[in-house]
């Protein structure tokens, strides 16, 4: 075989699966066709792969072999994690991408150093830096989502400049690189400070900014394959890392305005900032609560209810038994939808897995603005583990923390219901006027346990 | 070299655009799916550290080969987990209508 026609096999294998990836993205807009998406995406990286191998500047395939098949090995059980560890996965795989991509961009500063063009340490400084923060933050948004590490975000005095001075640093250093890319010895400043910031950057953020963080880390890992691309001058690779970027980042844009922060908020990571404290309200206000009877008995007497599910939801399990309510309701002739929040849970879309998950029809999965306009109609709101979300301050309190974050109108149905574990506020520690409502009834317990008992009352009293 | 710099760039915005139109289509019923697709799909460096390891190095050979098997492994687990767990959270999505079961 000649080198010349290999070559073009290989561009051609890169062209056709470009092709792919952007079909791929394409047919996953409709849950129809999104299975098709995933099959194209795996024939266009099959492709690509067995067109990379075929390169006659490969000298030596025995460790690609063990290390393809060493991906493989650990990468089965990662694909087949359990529904609710969704989102550590997710940020763990994010931390993986970036360590490829960083660890190729380390090879490639030591194997062309001294000569490499300010154009090239230019790119490749970005794809180190965004890489390095990308893998080590990823890493603890796993941890916190694993629960390994403290979920409850840490702050100090100084914090931002602290963060933004060590990222300065970084990006000094990398012009100093640009402009002198023979100072070998400054070359592990620009993986290492990346590396610590990553951490830094994650430790003021809470669960409930997780959504926006996962986003953002996605974006970052995208933008620093896309750099490797551009070090490589491989338009597959620039192209894949684009799309993955404009993803994240319009994840990242829909997650900030669905929490009602800036963008440039979002694009300096400076989350969880603001946890007002707003003690001092938490007066004994009387709140109602009803047992489980009289819940299935106000829901058995509905003909429109809307669940509202949350991360309490996902903490307590309790998805399976959501859809037994969801089956038993259906069969009374009620119609049953659910109203999800883009933030509820730990990442973007997190509910809507769970509930399909348990056998639910996608199509009665709302978004927060198809099911607004349907609460004025709805007897019984049904809130499952969410708070924050359903804060009617957000739209009437201009002092309240989330002032202006949109909400679901949970208040405007005829009767709200509240499954709660206790009165503790929510998250960002918010008092919800909700509760205190004449309509509103609070069903103290966990969401799982309490929905098996209203399950069973509903199929008690049909009988 | 310039001229490939710069067309790099031209590739990247058309991408770049491409990827905001198709994505912003995307439903936010499959958010979930769609973050760990574009993750397999961003995996794609394999290809790059392939290269690494696979090459003749005349200096630095050991370097590359470690930090580009190290590299395989992580884009590989990248892959075959993500596009398997993206298949799988995609078939538990079922429209309304009679259910198996």
């Amino acid at each position: 075989m000649t080198g010349v026609p290999t070559e073009h096999i290989i561009e051609i294998t890169y062209l056709i699966a470009t092709a792919l990836f952007i079909l791929s993205l394409k047919w996953l807009s409709s849950p129809t066709t999104a299975r098709r998406g995933v099959f194209a995406g795996e024939i266009g990286m099959l492709l690509a792969v067995v067109g990379t191998l075929l390169y006659h500047g490969i000298v030596e395939y025995k460790w690609i072999v063990i290390a393809l098949v060493l991906g493989s090995i650990i990468g089965v059980p990662l694909g087949e994690v359990a529904m609710t560890a969704v989102p550590q996965r997710t940020a763990l795989s994010h931390a993986f991408g970036a360590l490829c991509v960083t660890l190729v961009g380390t090879a490639e500063y030591y194997l062309r150093a001294p000569n490499v063009p300010p154009f090239m340490m230019g790119v490749l400084s970005l794809e180190i830096i965004l890489g390095s923060l990308t893998f080590t933050g990823s890493l603890m948004a796993a941890g916190k989502l694993q629960e390994i590490l403290p979920q409850r975000p840490i702050t100090y005095k100084g914090q931002n400049i602290v963060n933004l001075g060590l990222l300065g640093v970084a990006i000094v250093v990398a012009g100093v690189l640009v402009a002198h890319p023979e100072k070998m010895q400054l070359f592990p400043a620009i993986v290492g400070i990346p590396l610590v910031f990553g951490v830094m950057m994650i430790i003021p953020i809470g669960g409930a900014d997780m959504p926006t963080v996962i986003s953002l880390l996605n974006s970052y890992a995208g933008l620093s394959a896309a750099a490797m691309g551009f070090v490589l001058q491989s338009k597959l690779l620039i192209i894949a890392g684009a799309l993955d970027g404009a993803s994240g980042f319009i994840l990242s844009v829909n997650m900030s305005k669905a929490m009602n922060r800036s963008f440039t908020n979002v694009l300096f990571g400076a989350f969880g900032q603001e946890q007002a404290s707003h003690a001092g309200t938490a007066e004994a206000r009387s709140v109602k609560s009803a047992s489980p009877e009289e819940a299935a008995g106000i829901l058995a007497a509905a003909n429109k209810v809307v669940i509202v599910p949350g991360y309490g939801m996902a903490v307590a399990q309790a998805q399976h038994k959501v859809r037994e309510l969801f089956d038993g309701l259906t069969k009374r002739g009620i119609d049953v939808k659910f109203g999800i929040h883009p933030v509820a849970g730990r990442m973007p879309g997190h509910m809507n897995v769970l509930l399909a998950e348990a056998d639910i029809p996608y199509d009665k999965l709302l978004d927060m603005d198809e099911i607004n306009g349907e609460f004025s109609q709805t007897d019984v709101a049904l809130i499952i583990g969410a708070n924050d979300v359903t804060n009617p301050a957000a739209r009437t309190d201009n002092t309240s923390p989330i002032f202006g974050m949109p909400i679901l109108d949970v208040d405007k149905a005829r009767t709200v219901m509240v499954i709660k574990r206790s009165m503790g506020a929510g998250f960002a520690g918010i008092e919800n006027p909700l509760y205190y409502q004449d309509k509103t009834l609070m069903l103290f317990g966990d969401a799982k346990n309490f929905v098996g008992s209203i399950v069973r009352e509903l199929a008690g009293g049909h009988e | 070299m310039k001229l490939d710099l710069l067309t790099s760039l031209y590739v990247f915005m058309l991408a770049a655009f491409i990827g905001f139109e198709v994505i912003r289509r995307v439903s936010p019923l499959l958010h979930t799916p769609l973050m760990s697709l574009t993750n397999a799909l961003d995996a794609i460096a394999v290809v790059g550290a392939i290269i690494l390891a696979g090459e003749f190095h005349e200096h630095g050979a050991l370097l590359a080969k470690i930090l580009g098997t190290i590299a395989i492994v992580a884009a590989t687990s990248n892959i075959v987990g993500g596009f398997l767990i993206t298949d799988r959270m995609l078939r538990m999505f079922k429209a309304s209508g009679p259910r198996k079961k």
